[in-house]
């Protein structure tokens, strides 16, 4: 810590922020100093068809056929998708429902491995970065099947093509990591900070944004330092620079983000493009870097598997379709017999219905809490004590907002603002009765959209 | 291996419960106790107990009758309402009479509206407002520091006005049990503050109402705010979470409200003190407040 530059130590001292918010102690010591390494090929992948927020991708394989790695196997002519590739070489064996992360069975693509290490002929390096058009670089995130790999798994592509009356001033890479546990945006910083700048530039250039900023909380010195390392090397720099961010849930939610670095806010219903801003998290960054570089589409992340139950903590580089039971194996296996197995950290995961489910392109962690670190207690009643209020990031009334769709007073949930809660729990988790606030809000959200 | 649990986000909770932040209030209580007991002596160990014994008895029997569990929480929680009503009582009441208000606290104001968490009013303050209500003269029958260790007998009452601002402070006047002492309320108003229990903008808004208004009409503000219940009523009763507004710009209405009124009975009313109507009047007001007194929601101007 001492080592810091003067500007980081600099920045520090004047870290930003946003109202609101928790400070949740962090449990990411087990696993911040692991580098990553790469997991083992899966014996056999599950490719789930739609693994991000829109249309499925309609599948452009038959079983028995044989694949390579980074061969599509399927794409939709939908502009909200994206295209999976095959992530191993092998043969076909199903094309079915198979359980996903979620909970539902969603169509996949099953590959059984034979061990083939070539690449599929449409993948293949681009010219050199300058010499790429704003369509070429559309194009090829587009064909890589990249989406946010922060956990909401958008489609990228879409989110670079802004409506064309906003005008994109800032791209910011988010790199807060605000999720207690989580550490694989962390080592991307640390191990790959020239791959992050380059996919922050060729997020700018198509988007003809005027600066780009990489935002890290300040609880990651040696991240912020890594990275303005890598900032100082480029020739042309003037326009990139690291914004440091106080350590604090969620730090990291895109409208407290563009929040606490411009003291913008994103209007309600709005877009991050309505206030000149377009978010992206590292590891996409990193991901359209590759595309960008080798040809290769997104058929691999970085997953933390982490938790008081696992063995091992470790930050892994993991081929999509992995199941979780592989990569828990591959960090020494549990420590006691889990009980809760959660995808994501333990603010915004969802937990998992078996073991057995595969990794997709969303999966930034696999967290396996011992029991000490699961401590659910009853719910009690409300005493108003508006911890709540003073905590929500969106300045709502949770536990307000939680009466109401307890009563199916949607109207009420409504008239309180339900539709601009952002489902970051920090209800939930500062509530001394123990009410899982975001849930009942949740109820009110969907309610509401059903409706719409 | 057994199936997996699945359950809905967040997976992590803070170490908060109901009954850590009821402790938080009755361990904030403790220097006013302690002072209350080291002023009025054993007149005070016994309306303390009996607040505390009864309040405990009613709150399990009214748990018992409607067939619900008794938490920790719960029992903290009567705890409070116990030691509060003792300590804005005055220190000659008899036993009995404090048995009596910790009925209308717990079985009343508390439970008849559902028990915790759902109260309109303040239970300890219409504990207390029942008691002056049907016992007016006994209720205002203060007691001289120390004196009432040498006699039983209640003395004639001691009109606090001579008292200097250090006695105030430290509480060495006649008055409510545990309101004399400005300072030992302080201590545990720091300590609330200490554990984020409270915010600043009700207790603020309410001492700060008070100070303006006796500028305006040229009162005395140190003695307005020293003397009577106004550090009790304004760190620890209109502090309640129950009975007051949740929303930001609520709680800076309600303290100005509490302010106002406090004021106004002070100076033009038939009763001393005005505290404890102010508070109940505003607790009225609490609902409404919630409702229409919202902040900004975030994204809108």
């Amino acid at each position: 810590m001492n080592s810091l530059p003067q500007n980081v130590i600099l920045s520090r001292v004047m870290s930003k922020t946003f109202p609101g918010g928790i400070h949740p102690s962090e449990h990411k010591k087990r696993s911040k100093k692991e580098q990553i390494r790469k997991a083992a090929d899966p014996k056999i992948a599950v490719i789930p068809l739609c693994q991000h927020i829109g249309t499925p991708a309609e599948p452009l394989v038959n079983v028995g056929d044989i694949v390579k790695i980074g061969q599509p196997l399927g794409d939709s002519e939908r502009y909200v998708s994206a295209a999976v590739h095959a992530s191993i070489g092998g043969k076909i064996i199903a094309i079915e429902p198979r359980l996903t992360p979620f909970g539902a069975k969603v169509l996949s693509v099953v590959i059984e491995n034979n061990g083939d290490q070539d690449v599929h002929p449409s993948v293949r390096p681009y010219p050199n970065f300058k010499d790429l058009s704003k369509t070429d670089i559309r194009k090829i995130i587009r064909g890589a099947g990249i989406v946010g790999l922060g956990g909401a798994a958008f489609p990228t592509r879409v989110k670079l093509q802004p409506p064309p009356d906003k005008v994109i001033k800032t791209i910011i890479i988010n790199g807060a990591e605000c999720e207690p546990y989580l550490t694989c945006d962390y080592r991307l910083l640390i191990e790959q900070p020239k791959k992050v700048i380059l996919g922050l530039k060729a997020i700018m250039k198509p988007t003809d944004a005027l600066e780009g900023i990489i935002a890290i909380e300040d609880n990651k010195p040696e991240a912020i330092t890594a990275i303005q390392k890598a900032i100082d090397e480029e020739v042309s720099h003037h326009n990139l620079r690291v914004a440091v961010l106080k350590t604090k849930y969620p730090q990291g939610a895109e409208k407290q983000l563009i929040k606490a670095i411009t003291k913008r806010e994103v209007p309600s219903g709005g877009l991050p493009a309505d206030v000149h801003c377009i978010v992206n998290n590292v590891g996409t960054a990193v991901a359209i870097a590759k595309a960008l570089t080798t040809g290769m589409p997104l058929i691999e992340r970085i997953v933390t598997v982490t938790g008081g139950s696992i063995s091992e903590p470790s930050n892994l580089l993991v081929r999509i379709g992995t199941p979780f039971s592989e990569l828990v194996e591959q960090c020494g296996g549990f420590l006691e017999e889990p009980t809760k197995i959660i995808m994501g950290g333990p603010l915004m995961g969802i937990s998992v219905p078996s073991i057995d489910v595969p990794v997709i392109k969303a999966t930034s962690g696999i967290l396996v809490p011992s029991k000490k670190e699961l401590d659910d207690l009853e719910p009690e009643p409300c005493i108003r004590c508006a911890k709540c209020v003073d905590s929500c990031p969106q300045y709502l009334l949770p536990n307000l907002l939680g009466d109401a769709s307890e009563n199916d007073r949607f109207d009420l949930s409504k008239s309180y603002g339900a539709l601009d809660c952002i489902e970051c729990g920090v209800c939930s988790y500062v509530c001394p009765a123990k009410r899982n606030l975001v849930q009942l809000i949740k109820l009110s959200k969907n309610e509401l959209l059903r409706k719409k | 291996m057994k199936p997996l649990l699945v359950t809905p986000a967040p997976h992590m909770k803070s170490k908060d419960t109901n009954a850590r932040v009821m402790l938080d209030v009755l361990i904030a209580l403790l220097p006013a106790t302690v002072a209350a007991l080291f002023f009025f002596g054993f007149n005070a160990v016994i309306i303390i107990l009996t607040g505390l014994i009864s309040a405990w008895i009613f709150e399990l029997i009214a748990l018992k009758l409607k067939k619900a569990p008794v938490t920790r929480a719960d029992l903290r929680s009567a705890s409070i309402t116990g030691l509060l009503l003792a300590l804005i009582i005055a220190p000659s009441v008899p036993w009995w009479m404090v048995v009596v208000g910790t009925f209308i606290a717990i079985f009343i104001a508390k439970h008849a509206f559902g028990g915790l968490g759902h109260n309109i009013f303040n239970p300890a303050l219409i504990g207390r407002a029942f008691m002056v209500a049907s016992w007016p003269i006994l209720m205002t029958a203060w007691l001289k520091p120390f004196d009432a260790i040498a006699t039983a007998t209640p003395l004639a009452t001691v009109n606090p006005a001579p008292a200097t601002y250090l006695q105030l402070f430290l509480g060495n006047v006649g008055g409510s049990m545990g309101e004399t002492s400005a300072l030992a309320l302080l201590i545990g108003a720091a300590y609330l503050f200490y554990r984020q229990a409270i915010e600043w903008r009700l207790p603020f808004a309410y001492l700060g109402t008070v100070v303006v208004i006796s500028l305006i009409f040229r009162v005395d503000p140190v003695f307005q705010l020293l003397s009577g219940g106004l550090m009790i009523g304004a760190f620890f009763m209109a502090t309640d979470p129950v009975t007051t507004p949740v929303t930001k710009p609520g709680r800076l209405i309600f303290g100005i409200g509490c302010g106002i009124i406090t004021m106004v009975l002070r100076m033009g009313a038939g009763y001393p003190e005005g505290v404890c109507y102010s508070i109940l009047l505003m607790n009225a007001t609490t609902p409404l407040l919630d409702r229409y007194a919202r902040g900004r929601i975030f994204g809108y101007k």
